[in-house]
This record gives C-alpha cells, sequence and structure tokens, in this order.
C-alpha cells in the first residue's frame, strides 16, 4: 500500500518540528527516515500512524484521506523505540493482544489465534519462548516479539521507530540484516526511522534524510550517496573533509552536477565550500598533476581493517583527514611526519552556509 | 474546551476524566473550604483580630507551634539518622524496622494518643522511671512535644530515604580519590545533597503536628494557657457554639497551613534544581 | 538462550559498597536508631496489646461484645465501605487525566489535590458544620426538609472523604507518569478501544500501586478521629465509630474495654503495614521491569 504525505506542518509550542513535509511512498518499499535528533523523523512517523494529528496536510493510504482516522481504524504496525512490550502479559499474549481486542463477530476462535501466534513467533525465530515474560527476554528478542506483535493485526504498513536503537553493536548488525530478509518475504510498506547512516544504507530500499523538520533529499541509498543534494546530506552520509573558498581542484560536483572546479564564476567565494570524503582522498609519495597538494603527515590512527590518516596542508595550514585501507597504507610504508601529496578523487562544492 | 485546545494525544477520556476529576475536587474540598473563608468575612477585621489575639489563643499557638518546632527538629535528627541506618546498613530484622517506621501512618491517632498517655503516665511504663527524676511528660507540653515527634517521624525518614538511595555510589568514590576522608566527604558531598530533602520533611513534619488533634488531647492535659494547643481551642468555641470564634483561629491555622504548603513546594522545586 | 541477557541495575542495594564508616560507628549509629524506634514506635504498640490483654482473653472478648462497641464497628465499617470505592474511583480518573495527558494548570491541580492532607482534621471536620450544621449555610432549609448531616452519618462520612481524599490520586499519579503512555498508545495501534487498554493494559500496570493508596485509605477512613470527632455529635450507639468509642471508654476510665477497643484499630494498622510493605516491593519491581 503506497503512502502519500502531503504538506504537513507540526507545531510543538514554539518549536516547529515539520514545516511543509511531502513525501511519497511506493507499496512495498522499505523507507528509512534518516536524520540527527530533532530532525522530526519520530514526529513524522507518530503523524503516519496516527499518534500525533498534524496541524495541517493530509496522510493519504492508497489514494485515501486517513487523516482525521483514528489510529485504532488506520491499521498500521507500529514498533516502539522502547518496545512497549505489555510488562505483565507472556510472549504469547502480547503477540496476540491486537486479535483479543477485536470486537467478537470479527474475533477469530482462540485456535485461530493460537495458531497463527505461534506462526509468527515462529518467523521471528521466537517459538520456544511464547510462555516468558517480556523483563526475561533479552533486548533483540524483545525487539523480535515487538515486531510480531504488530505483524499480528495484518498491518497495511508496518512503521519502526529506532528498531534497533536500544541494542548493542553486534545484535544491531544480526538485526538489521534480519529485518531486510523479513521484509522481502513479506513485502508490507515499511517506514522505520534512524539516526545511523549505515543502518539506513544497508537495509533501506529509499532513505528520506530530514533536517531540521524538512525533507533534505529522497532517493535510493546510491543516489543520497553518491548524488547528495546538499551539504547537509554529504555531511550526515559520511566522514567529509571541508575547504574553505578553495579554488585549486579541479573535477568538482555542484549540487551534484559535475561543474568546473574554478567556481568563483557566479559564485561568491567565501560562501563556497568544498567537500572531499575522507575515503577520496589519495595520498602519493610523489606529485602526479597539479591537482596535487603537498602536505604533512600528522598523524596515524589504526581503526581495524581501516588507517585514518590526519595531514596538514602546507600551503593553508588546513588539516585532512584521509581514509585508506590497510592495504594501501602498508604499500605506501606513511610514517608520521613525513611529506606527501594528496589528490582528492572526488569533490562537490555547495553554495550555502551550512556549517557542521 | 477552547482553553484545553485540541490534545496532541491518541489516548481517549482526557475531557470526562479531568471533569469529573475538577467536580469531585470542588465539592468535597474546595467549595467548603471556601465556606470557611466566607464565614470568617462575616466578621469585622476588628472583631476578627480581637478573637484570634485573644490570650488564651496567643497561648494556644505559642504551644502549638512551639511544640510542632521542636518535634519537627527532633525528627530532622533522628529521621536523617534512621533514614541512613535504613539505606545504608545491614542488620538483622532491617526489612521489619523499616516497615515499622510507617506505624504512624496506620495507626490511629486515638490509638497513639491514649497509648502514649498510659506508657509516660506517672506510673506507666516508661513514666515510672522518669517520675523519680522529676521529669513529667504526660499531661505536660513535654507530652505534646512526644506525641508530635510520634506522628511526624515518617515525614523525615520517607522524605530523605529516597534521596540517599538515589545518591551513586561513584560520588563517594570519586569524593574519596580526589583525597576527601570520610568525614569530609559526608559534610560537603552528602549533606549539601540531602539537606533539601531534610528541610521539606522538616516542614511536612511541622505542618502535620501544628494541625494534630487526636494524638495530643489524651496526653497533653489539655490546661488552658498552658497545655492547650489551637486545634482543641477550636472545638471547644465549637461546643460552645461560639462559630464565629471557631471559624476564625480555624481561618488563621488554614492560612499557616497554606503557607506550609507553599513553602514545601518551593523547597521541593528548590531540591530539584541540580536534577535534569 | 537460557538466562534473561539484559539486567537492568535495579537499585543501589545490589551494589557492593566500598564507601562506608567504620564497624564501630555504624553500631553506633545503628543502636541509637533501634534505640529510639523501640521507644518511640515498638513500645507503644506493644503496650496497646499488654494493656487490651491484661485482664485476659475473656475480658477482652467482653468488651468487644458490648452493643455499642458493635455498633461503632458497624458504623466504622459503612464509612469505610462508602468512603474508599468513592476516593478510589475519583484516584483512578484523577490520575489517568493527569499522567496521560499535558495540559494547563496541572501543577495547581496536583497541589489541590493534595490540599486535604495539610488541613488540620478538626478543620476538615468544621467545614462541613459550617455547611451543613443548624448556624451552616444549608442548616435552616435541611431542617425544614428533616434531613440531618452533621451530627449524624452523612456528616462522617463526608468529613472521612475529605480527609481521605488525596491517597489513591497521589500514589497513582506518579506511577502512572513513569510508566509513560507507550503501552497505551501500542495497544490503540493493535486495535484494542479505550476501555480495553484501559483494563488490559494500563490497570495491570497500576495494580499494586491501586492496593498501595487503597489500603492507606482505608487504614486512615477506619481510623480517623478529629475530623469525625467534629461531625459526629458523640451519639452513642448511633454516631460513634471505634476511635471515637475508644475515646469515651477511656474517658469513662475503662481501660480495659478502650484498649481492647483499640488494638482492633492496631491490628488493623499492622495488617496495613503488611500490605503496604508487600504493595510497595511489588510496586518498584514494577518500576524496575520498565
Amino acid at each position: 500500500m503506497g503512502i502519500e504525505i502531503e504538506n504537513i506542518h507540526k507545531q510543538f509550542g514554539a518549536f516547529s518540528a515539520l514545516g511543509d513535509v511531502s513525501l511519497s511512498i511506493p507499496s512495498g518499499e522499505l523507507v528509512a527516515l534518516l536524520g540527527p535528533s530533532g530532525c522530526g523523523k519520530t514526529t513524522l512517523l507518530r503523524i503516519i500512524a496516527g499518534l500525533e494529528t498534524p496541524d495541517s496536510g493530509r496522510i493519504l493510504f492508497n489514494g485515501e484521506d486517513t487523516t482525521r482516522s483514528h489510529v485504532r481504524e488506520r491499521r498500521v504496525g507500529f514498533v516502539f523505540q522502547h518496545y512497549a512490550l505489555f510488562r505483565h502479559m507472556t510472549v504469547f499474549d502480547n503477540v496476540a493482544f491486537g486479535l483479543n481486542v477485536r470486537p467478537r463477530q470479527t474475533r477469530p476462535s482462540k485456535e485461530e489465534i493460537s495458531e497463527k501466534v505461534m506462526k509468527l513467533l515462529r518467523l521471528v525465530q521466537l517459538e520456544n519462548m511464547a510462555s516468558r515474560y517480556p523483563s526475561q527476554l533479552s533486548g533483540g528478542q524483545r525487539q523480535r516479539i515487538a515486531l510480531a506483535r504488530a505483524l499480528a493485526v495484518e498491518p497495511q504498513v508496518l512503521l519502526l521507530d529506532e528498531p534497533f536503537g536500544a541494542l548493542d553493536a553486534q545484535v544491531r548488525a544480526e538485526l538489521r540484516r534480519w529485518l531486510r530478509r523479513l521484509h522481502d518475504e513479506i513485502h508490507v510498506t515499511s517506514v522505520f526511522v534512524t539516526h545511523d547512516q549505515e543502518e539506513a544504507l544497508e537495509v533501506a530500499d529509499r532513505i528520506v534524510v530530514m533536517n531540521r523538520g524538512k525533507i533534505e533529499q529522497a532517493g535510493t541509498p546510491d543516489e543520497v550517496y553518491e548524488q547528495p543534494a546538499t551539504a547537509f546530506v554529504l555531511n550526515f552520509l559520511g566522514n567529509v573533509n571541508l575547504f574553505h573558498g578553495r579554488k585549486s581542484q579541479r573535477q568538482t560536483q555542484q549540487g551534484g552536477q559535475p561543474a568546473d572546479a574554478n567556481v568563483s564564476g557566479g559564485v561568491d567565494d567565501t560562501q563556497a565550500v568544498a567537500y572531499v570524503r575522507s575515503h577520496d582522498i589519495e595520498i602519493e609519495r610523489s606529485r602526479q598533476d597539479a591537482t596535487a597538494l603537498k602536505a604533512e603527515i600528522r598523524h596515524i590512527q589504526k581503526l581495524g581493517p581501516a588507517v585514518r590518516v590526519t595531514l596538514a596542508i602546507e600551503e593553508s595550514g588546513e588539516f585532512l583527514e584521509a581514509e585508506l585501507t590497510r592495504d594501501v597504507y602498508q604499500n605506501l610504508g606513511l610514517q608520521q611526519g613525513e611529506q606527501v601529496f594528496v589528490r582528492p578523487r572526488q569533490v562537490r562544492v555547495f553554495v550555502e552556509d551550512y556549517q557542521i | 474546551m477552547r482553553l484545553f485546545k485540541r490534545q496532541n494525544n491518541v489516548l481517549p477520556g482526557f475531557g470526562l476524566t479531568l471533569g469529573f476529576t475538577i467536580f469531585y475536587l470542588s465539592v468535597i474540598v474546595l467549595i467548603p473550604l471556601s465556606a470557611l473563608v466566607f464565614r470568617t468575612s462575616g466578621l469585622t477585621w476588628g472583631e476578627f483580630v480581637t478573637t484570634v489575639t485573644a490570650p488564651r489563643v496567643l497561648a494556644s499557638y505559642k504551644v502549638t507551634f512551639g511544640s510542632a518546632m521542636i518535634a519537627a527538629l527532633i525528627n530532622s535528627v533522628f529521621g536523617v539518622l534512621v533514614a541512613w541506618v535504613l539505606v545504608r546498613y545491614r542488620f538483622p530484622g532491617r526489612r521489619i524496622v523499616d516497615a515499622l517506621v510507617d506505624l504512624p501512618f496506620a495507626l490511629p491517632t486515638a490509638v497513639a494518643g491514649i497509648t502514649l498517655a498510659t506508657i509516660y503516665s506517672p506510673n506507666g511504663w516508661v513514666g515510672r522511671f522518669l517520675e523519680p527524676h522529676g521529669i513529667k511528660v504526660a499531661f505536660t507540653p513535654v507530652g505534646i512535644v512526644l506525641a508530635m515527634t510520634f506522628i511526624g517521624l515518617p515525614f523525615v525518614v520517607r522524605t530523605v530515604q529516597p534521596v540517599i538511595e538515589e545518591i551513586e555510589i561513584e560520588l563517594e568514590e570519586a569524593a574519596s580519590c580526589l583525597g576527601a576522608n570520610r568525614w569530609q566527604t559526608l559534610q560537603l558531598v552528602i549533606f549539601p545533597m540531602l539537606l533539601p530533602s531534610i528541610l521539606t520533611g522538616f516542614a511536612l513534619s511541622f505542618a502535620r503536628a501544628v494541625g494534630e488533634y487526636g494524638s495530643i488531647i489524651f496526653i497533653a492535659g489539655n490546661m488552658p494557657m498552658v497545655s492547650e494547643i489551637t486545634p482543641l481551642l477550636i472545638i471547644t468555641k465549637l461546643e460552645q457554639f461560639d462559630y464565629r470564634g471557631a471559624t476564625a483561629i480555624a481561618c488563621v491555622m488554614l492560612l499557616t497551613s497554606f503557607s506550609m504548603l507553599l513553602v514545601i513546594n518551593l523547597l521541593q522545586k528548590w531540591s530539584r534544581r541540580y536534577a535534569d | 538462550m537460557s538466562a534473561p541477557v539484559t539486567s537492568i541495575p535495579t537499585s543501589n542495594g545490589s551494589k557492593k559498597r566500598t564507601q562506608t564508616e567504620p564497624a564501630a560507628v555504624r553500631w553506633l549509629l545503628i543502636s541509637i536508631a533501634l534505640v529510639f524506634l523501640t521507644l518511640f514506635l515498638a513500645l507503644p504498640l506493644f503496650a496497646v496489646f499488654t494493656q487490651a490483654f491484661e485482664k485476659g482473653l475473656t475480658v477482652h472478648l467482653e468488651a468487644l461484645k458490648e452493643p455499642d462497641t458493635l455498633s461503632s464497628i458497624k458504623l466504622t465499617l459503612i464509612t469505610a465501605a462508602v468512603t474508599v470505592p468513592l476516593n478510589l474511583f475519583f484516584g483512578v480518573t484523577a490520575a489517568w487525566a493527569i499522567a496521560k495527558f499535558s495540559f494547563p494548570g496541572k501543577n495547581l491541580l496536583i497541589t489541590l489535590i493534595d490540599l486535604p492532607f495539610s488541613v488540620s482534621p478538626v478543620i476538615s471536620g468544621l467545614i462541613y458544620v459550617l455547611i451543613f450544621g443548624l448556624q451552616g449555610w444549608l442548616g435552616p432549609w435541611l431542617q425544614a426538609h428533616d434531613i440531618r448531616i452533621v451530627f449524624a452519618v452523612p456528616g462522617i462520612i463526608l468529613a472521612t472523604i475529605f480527609v481521605t481524599f488525596p491517597f489513591v490520586a497521589r500514589e497513582l499519579i506518579p506511577l502512572m507518569e513513569a510508566q509513560g503512555k507507550e503501552e497505551e498508545e501500542a495497544a490503540l495501534v493493535l486495535g484494542a478501544s479505550g476501555l480495553q487498554t484501559f483494563f488490559r493494559v494500563t490497570l495491570p500496570n497500576v495494580k499494586w500501586g491501586i492496593i498501595y493508596g487503597v489500603i492507606l485509605c482505608n487504614a486512615r477512613a477506619m481510623g480517623e478521629f478529629g475530623a469525625v470527632s467534629v461531625v459526629s455529635g458523640h451519639i452513642r450507639g448511633m454516631t460513634n465509630t471505634v476511635p471515637l468509642h475508644v475515646e469515651i471508654l477511656y474517658n469513662e476510665y475503662n481501660y480495659t474495654a478502650a484498649f481492647a477497643v483499640a488494638s482492633l484499630l492496631a491490628f488493623l494498622a499492622l495488617i496495613t503495614l503488611a500490605v503496604k510493605t508487600v504493595a510497595e516491593w511489588k510496586v518498584r519491581q514494577q518500576l524496575d521491569n520498565n
């Protein structure tokens, strides 16, 4: 089922949580709302669910206006950040809740409910936990039960608020892959909120990057990563280096479009900022061409498979961070204090006063 | 209701529950209490002042507020000690003692009154040991302080106890890592953290003692000018059908209670000033 | 897949403290605290029962079987049976509105709900005399219609409702606030109606908080003395509650009977403390599971 979000506004007192947000979510996709905390992503999710009411704007489910319909009637599945499992009920009763509260006419029989619950517990691989209480489960298990509970009512849309936020790194990575596989299996339109770019890039079909109550960019993971629409998007997805008002780069992109490096044409120098991702910086022993800059290695930090090199550019004194693979690093045999040449592979220039 | 705008909340029943809450509160508490104030306004200012500053009334204030102050002080010292011992130390019977602290909440005041009077009377269990030393407790102002201490104790303990429980071990460890000895840690780190709750407990205990009636009248002796508490004076006036006098004095008591309530609320606000 | 993986640290009690006072100081402080508590709390409690059974069980039971005593017990039970359910209903309603919604004036409302606790019991009784008494606002009208409120059972019940007014509400409000509204939201998303949400999700979560509030409310309702004393009129066998009856027996120098009846109330207090302790423990457990 497709969701249309049209011109949603939401104000909390003096704070504008969402300002004129419009978005279209195609049926069957897994969409990530990505952004820093306070950017309005959770508010948007809660508005889609019907847990909050927008001040203006509309939410359409399959072309039908649901803005004023109650959360009960929307048939959404919602997985809360802290799961909101019913503490006094067993895992089984938690999953069965949505079926048990149906009016008598539409409520399935006890056997049907039991069968369905067990099927869902098998789906989330927790069938032997049916009689446990939430407090006896690990974080990852609670997460999966919350998901099973949401799926039990056969929702038209599945909404997940920071689904992996409260888990430790390993369980998180595991559940991420599992969620992706599960979505490929059941294909229900899903929206999840996250502040973790890696998570969004790995799991989602589409990523919606949000900042300060507005959508910065919506697109496939490749699109938002390769062709960031704004400096914010570029910054939020990966480590970047900044060059203020520099003109020496050759190959740059402006707003995703290739442009001449001498950005001075039509653009005020003081406003233009060039961005280079740290793994887009090449380090060379000798100057290959004119784009290379002379720099001194100030610090080398080994981070597992990667190596982070901090360099000071001779000309401007600015600091740069380059990320190399261990192979490249070993082949070059870099040492602290050495003079090398750095060459940005890809530079993007944005004309705005965005500050990190 | 326009005042409350549209509730940004999907949970049902807000209007109904809030409406009932305000209705019940008004019928049971607010309207009856305002009756007291309105009845007082039937007196002229001069009449009012004469009534509430009559020598016997002034003496009753002195007895009531003076004893309540002493009782609250005693409770502040021992209440903090009891709270500290209950939270920090392990000893046999700790849980029972912990439960027993609430006895004054649970024991009807009349029962407390007759029991304290019996124990501390000159031939009672404790009184007989005090009598030879010339210490008279029952039927003197000392008895009033005793009863007030009894009913006020849980207020200090139960206010201070959770605060002690929440003090992180790391704070004390940090203090001792920085070279503080145990006494300095208690004095400079723990005590300042407890102070707001001690003051709150003191105020609560004081406020309760000022209004207390049941447990005191049995042990006080109730001699006008000497050991007559203000609540008793109100009842006496009422029994003499002096409604105006009773109302005027009650109004003074009520104003005192409200100022105490204000002080307690401010203290609690102050105690949260470092909270996140 | 056997033991629960996540465990939330509950209270500081579970952690080992390295920072403490020397053993001698510790035991000195414990001793002072225990002596103080024994003198002030344990001794009176013990005295009630000793005095009550001083002249043997038969005398004790005789005193309890006296008609005036029985009628006072009946009146106290009636009073509690009316008061507790009313204040329970109010407490739950108020807690729902205050804990689950935000609105202007919330803090003022909480303060007003707590008001009866800071009013002297004597004044709590007086205000009803001022309204319903012969010289009161409604006095003449009530007399014309032959309705008695003050110096009769309705007055006793009203005064008792007033003094026990905040018990359930003040226990439930912070508890329901601490539990947030996520579980209720989850229930609604899953299709539950408002009442289903309340009875299946909210209520089980605050069960022990309610028990706690009710048991304290009941203890005070059965034990209230000052407020009831003002409105009762002390008509023996008619408007005497158990605490008032204790006073009369005591003032008639009938100590054994007074303490026999008092021991009933003291026993109620002990049960109250026991239930309260269990409820407190359960509430804590429930909050820690959060």
